[in-house]
């Protein structure tokens, strides 16, 4: 088993006066992608934000590759290589692809231009679309600039929020594929409820509810467990 | 339907609504008065477009209501007008070059002060109250207390002449046309700051970053870039805006006085509504709109002259709340 390169622990997040997160806790694994599970309000997203630095952890630990992150601000803890893909993509609607692009590339080395390469090759429509101003995207081309712009950098952890919402069973296999491809190069935290989508990319699960976390384990055992997946996902098979 | 229809051509509509107002004034007055009401409307609205386009920008970005804004507009005034009376003859001689030397080194000294007093006002009043609007309108409507009081610590509470450079005065008579020249260097000085603004955030990675944070100021933090550097920055490049709003603005009207920046920022403020928040080129259309309508109406209408721009900013409010051209779109 792969250890862990991000590892969260007790960690509480307040919205407001609400309190989300609960004393969370769970591990990343290396070479490997970790899906969160879990109904809606159970504090996926949250945990992706908290994560992240966008809200602020009120107690408890986030530790990556070893490093305390949890009081670091969103740029530092981006810079460290972590890309955030929200659930609403973040795209700039104003600014065109190749705009989108620029902001996200935090060097312009080789490097990155080598990588900024390859992620065109893997989503062609974003060089077709490479002038046009990234509001008149459709809905999946929208969510491959926003996985393109994640991993333009060294990025060694991506967390990605839904990104199959609203999208056409098409463009998820898409999507698929492409995170099939990233999980080569980075390790994948993915916030799914599209068990379908998760089932397809996931090795490990944790599945949230009421701000923590109630099962975890491999994912091909809670694809056989239909009772823990009517329990809490809400799927249940249609006899 | 007809409301989609209205809504999705509410742009063009408003537009062409601002292209009528442009032009119905000339059925009542002669078009040689009418010539020199625009060059003047132009003139003052390139100048309301050094003051609006800060705010706009600091809003749009920081989504900050800087009611400080005019109060840095007033102390660019100030500024300007010490260099003015510190070289004085370089103001009265009868030399294009001293006279630009002069305007440029009260612009620079203006320019950086402000943006200096701007950057203090960020990091240590400001940072404190991002996301909270009521308390940025009460603790930068304090801040301008302090800043006005402060000029008439150090220039006295009396207004001041403003002496304009020899060779800006007086005016050319072109076909009966009467020419300001001083309006003239108002209406480059407002182009040049308005390419070189667009330069910057159209072709710049430091602008195009600044224009992603107007739209998500979140994604571009977890992107990597240090927002709170890019405050700092964008207030401080308003804060300078404003400063040379100031200066030019006091040139025009020959005078500084302390409350000079209470006027101007409603004036602002109303430019930015008509605009479109965080949008360089919204903020130059809205001021040419209130600077042209505020000259046709002056001298068709004098007591409605004030009015008559809350007016259009109502209309536009009902039209298109978000403005002609709102950032994102």
């Amino acid at each position: 088993m792969s250890e862990a390169i991000l590892a969260v622990s007790g960690v509480h997040t307040f919205i407001g006066q609400h309190h989300i997160l609960q004393g969370i806790s769970f591990e990343a694994r290396a070479d490997a992608v970790t899906v969160l599970l879990g109904r809606n309000g159970a504090g996926k997203s949250t945990t992706l934000k908290t994560t992240i630095g966008l809200l602020p952890a009120a107690r408890g630990k986030i530790v990556y590759r070893g490093k305390e992150i949890q009081d670091c601000k969103p740029y530092e803890i981006a810079r460290e290589g972590i890309g955030f893909i929200p659930e609403h993509m973040g795209i700039f609607a104003g600014l065109t692809v190749e705009e989108n692009m620029r902001v996200a590339m935090l060097s312009e080395d080789a490097d990155t231009h080598r990588r900024l390469e390859r992620t065109l090759d893997m989503f062609a429509d974003l060089r077709k679309f490479w002038r046009a101003k990234a509001g008149i995207l459709s809905g999946g081309q929208k969510q491959m600039l926003s996985i393109a712009r994640a991993i333009v950098n060294k990025t060694s952890l991506l967390l990605i929020d839904e990104p199959s919402k609203g999208l056409a069973p098409i463009i998820v296999d898409v999507l698929i594929d492409a995170i099939n491809q990233i999980k080569e190069r980075s390790v994948v935290i993915l916030v799914e409820q599209n068990f379908y989508m998760a089932s397809s990319v996931g090795d490990y699960f944790f599945i949230l509810d009421d701000g923590m976390v109630v099962h975890s384990g491999e994912m091909p055992a809670l694809i056989q467990d239909e009772a823990l997946q009517s329990r809490y996902l809400g799927i249940s098979k249609i006899s | 339907m007809a409301e989609s229809v209205f809504r999705r051509f509410s742009q063009q509509i408003t537009l062409i609504g601002a292209v009528v107002l442009f032009v119905l004034p000339l059925l009542g007055i002669p078009p040689t008065t009418y010539l020199t009401l625009t060059l003047a409307g132009l003139a003052m609205g390139m100048l309301l477009f050094l003051v609006a386009s800060g705010v706009s920008i600091i809003f749009g970005l920081m989504d900050v209501l800087n009611f400080a804004h005019g109060s840095l507009f007033a102390w660019g005034a100030y500024v300007g007008f010490t260099v003015f009376s510190l070289l004085m003859p370089w103001v009265e001689a009868d030399s294009l070059a001293l006279n630009l030397a002069v305007f440029l080194v009260a612009m620079v000294t203006a320019m950086i002060t402000v943006a200096l007093l701007g950057i203090l006002l960020e990091r240590v009043i400001v940072r404190r109250v991002y996301g909270n609007h009521l308390f940025q309108i009460l603790i930068t409507f304090g801040a301008t207390i302090v800043l006005v009081e402060l000029i008439r610590v150090f220039w006295g509470p009396n207004d001041e002449v403003m002496r304009v450079p020899l060779t800006f005065r007086g005016n050319w008579d072109i076909l009966d046309v009467i020419v300001y020249r001083y309006r003239v260097i108002c209406i480059i000085i407002g182009l040049l700051v308005y390419g070189g603004l667009l330069l910057i955030l159209k072709k710049t990675k430091l602008g195009t970053i600044v224009r992603a944070g107007v739209e998500d100021r979140d994604m571009v933090q977890a992107m990597g870039h240090n927002i709170y550097l890019l405050f700092t920055g964008v207030f401080a490049v308003g804060a300078a805006l404003a400063a040379l709003g100031g200066l030019a603005m006091s040139l025009f009207s020959l005078q500084v006085y302390p409350d000079m920046g209470g006027t101007y920022l409603l004036f602002a403020f109303i430019v930015v509504i008509i605009g479109g928040l965080g949008s360089v080129t919204g903020s130059l259309v809205g001021a040419l709109i209130v600077g042209l309508t505020y000259n046709y109406v002056a001298y068709l209408v004098p007591w409605a002259a004030a009015g008559v721009n809350i007016l259009i900013m109502i209309i536009i409010l009902l039209i298109r709340p978000t403005g002609l051209f709102p950032a994102g779109e």
